[in-house]
C-alpha cells in the first residue's frame, strides 16, 4: 500500500519466520534467521547481533535469569527444529496420486489426491487445471474423507507432469507421482 | 484469540465494502483514533476497494490487497492489525513492556500488570481507560510485537499493579499474522 511520500514505514520482515527481524530470536529458528539475514541485510545483522547490542539487551538481567532464558529458547528451538524434520519426513514418505477411473467404455475422469500435503491448495489447482484443459474440474471427499481433485477427460499425462513440475517449483523433486487405474467390475459377459 | 485460525475453516464470506459504507468506516476509524486522521486517506484511498472478511464469531476483518487493515469482533471497536501497527507505528496508543514478557506475549499471554509498570517497561502519562485499543511495544525493540485492549483503565495498571492488565488480540506469529488471504 504504502507509496509515494507517504508516512508509512517500511518495516523488514525475516524471510524465514516472518517475524520482525528484533523478534527473531523468539521464533525458534533463530540459527537460520541469523543466516538469512545476514545474507540478506547485512547491516541489520550487524546491528542486531553485535556484541555491544547484546550485552544492552540482556543487561538488566541477573546471570541465573539469563542462563534461565537462554536454555528455555534451546529447548524451543531444538523443538522447533524436530518439528520441522518431522515434517519433512512426512512429506517425503508421502505420495501424489493420479488416478484414472473408468467411467463409461471410452470417457475417463482422473482423481488426483495428496497434493495438500505439499501445500498446493486443492481447490486452486483444480481451477488451473479446469482452465488448462478446458474441462470441468473439482474438489470432493473421497470415500477415506480426504479432499480428491476430479478432472473430467483422460488427462492423466498432462496432470502427472504438471503436478511434477509444481512440485519441483517448491524444491521437492524425488516426490513420486504414482499413477493407478481403476476400472468398473465389468459386467457378466453375455 | 487467533491460536486456531486458518483461511479454509473460519473464513465464512468476503464482500466489497460499498464506497459510502467505506466512507462511513473512515469516520469511525478517525473518531476512535484521532491521530489516524492524517494517514487515514493513506491507508484506506478513496478509489480503494475495501473487503471485508466474514469469519466464525462475528469476527470481520477489513482488508484491502489482500492485506488485513482493521478486525472487529461484533460490533467492538477496530483493532488495527500488527502489518499496519508496523507500518504506522506512531498514530496508536501505546505502552511498552518489559523484556521480559516478550516471550510470553509471543505465545499467546494476556499481559499482566508487572509486565507493564517494571523497569523496563514504560507507560505514557496519559490515562487510557478500560477498552482502548493500544499497541504493545518492548523494551530494546522498535517494532511492536502484539496489539490489545485494555482489560483495567491505566490508572488502574499503576496502582493496583496485579491480574492481567491488557488482553491480547492479535500478536506476531499467530494466525492471523500467518493468515494469507490470497
Amino acid at each position: 500500500m504504502a507509496e509515494e511520500g507517504t508516512k508509512a514505514l517500511s518495516v523488514l520482515y525475516c524471510g524465514v519466520c516472518t517475524f520482525p527481524p528484533e523478534y527473531c530470536e523468539f521464533g525458534g529458528t533463530l540459527t537460520k534467521c541469523k543466516e538469512w539475514l545476514k545474507e540478506e541485510h547485512l547491516d541489520v545483522f550487524n546491528e542486531l547481533y553485535s556484541e555491544d547490542s547484546l550485552a544492552k539487551a540482556t543487561e538488566g538481567l541477573s546471570l541465573e535469569a539469563q542462563e534461565k532464558v537462554e536454555r528455555e529458547i534451546q529447548k524451543l528451538q531444538a523443538k522447533e527444529a524436530n518439528k520441522a524434520e518431522k515434517e519433512l519426513k512426512k512429506k517425503l514418505a508421502s505420495k501424489v496420486v493420479v488416478k484414472r477411473v473408468e467411467r463409461s467404455k471410452r470417457k475417463h475422469v482422473i482423481a488426483v489426491s495428496g497434493v495438500e500435503v505439499f501445500g498446493i491448495d486443492p481447490k486452486k489447482l483444480a481451477k488451473t487445471f479446469a482452465s488448462k484443459f478446458a474441462t470441468g474440474a473439482s474438489v470432493t471427499k473421497n470415500a477415506e474423507g480426504k479432499d480428491e481433485l476430479v478432472i473430467q477427460g483422460d488427462v492423466g499425462d498432462e496432470v502427472e507432469e504438471y503436478v511434477t513440475s509444481l512440485l519441483e517449483e517448491k524444491g521437492l523433486d524425488g516426490i513420486k507421482v504414482e499413477r493407478t487405474e481403476d476400472k468398473p467390475k465389468k459386467k457378466s459377459q453375455q | 484469540m487467533f491460536k486456531k485460525f486458518t483461511a479454509k475453516e473460519d473464513i465464512h464470506s468476503r464482500t466489497n465494502v460499498k464506497s459510502s459504507v467505506q466512507r462511513g468506516l473512515k469516520t469511525k476509524l478517525v473518531n476512535q483514533f484521532p491521530k489516524l486522521e492524517e494517514v487515514i486517506d493513506e491507508i484506506i484511498p478513496k478509489k480503494g476497494q475495501l473487503i471485508v472478511v466474514k469469519c466464525t464469531d462475528r469476527l470481520s476483518l477489513y482488508t484491502m490487497e489482500n492485506e488485513v487493515l482493521f478486525l472487529q469482533r461484533f460490533d467492538d471497536p477496530f483493532i488495527p492489525s500488527l502489518r499496519l501497527v508496523h507500518k504506522y507505528p506512531t498514530y496508536f496508543p501505546s505502552v511498552k513492556v518489559d523484556r521480559g514478557a516478550i516471550k510470553f506475549i509471543l505465545s499467546g499471554a494476556n499481559i499482566m500488570c508487572p509486565g507493564l509498570t517494571s523497569k523496563g517497561a514504560s507507560l505514557p502519562e496519559e490515562n487510557y481507560p478500560v477498552g482502548t485499543v493500544v499497541a504493545i511495544f518492548a523494551e530494546g525493540k522498535d517494532t511492536a510485537l502484539a496489539v490489545g485492549k485494555m482489560a483495567m483503565s491505566l490508572d488502574d495498571v499503576k496502582k493496583v499493579n496485579k491480574g492481567i492488565g491488557i488482553e491480547v488480540e492479535t500478536h506476531i506469529g499467530d494466525g492471523l499474522w500467518s493468515l494469507d488471504l490470497d
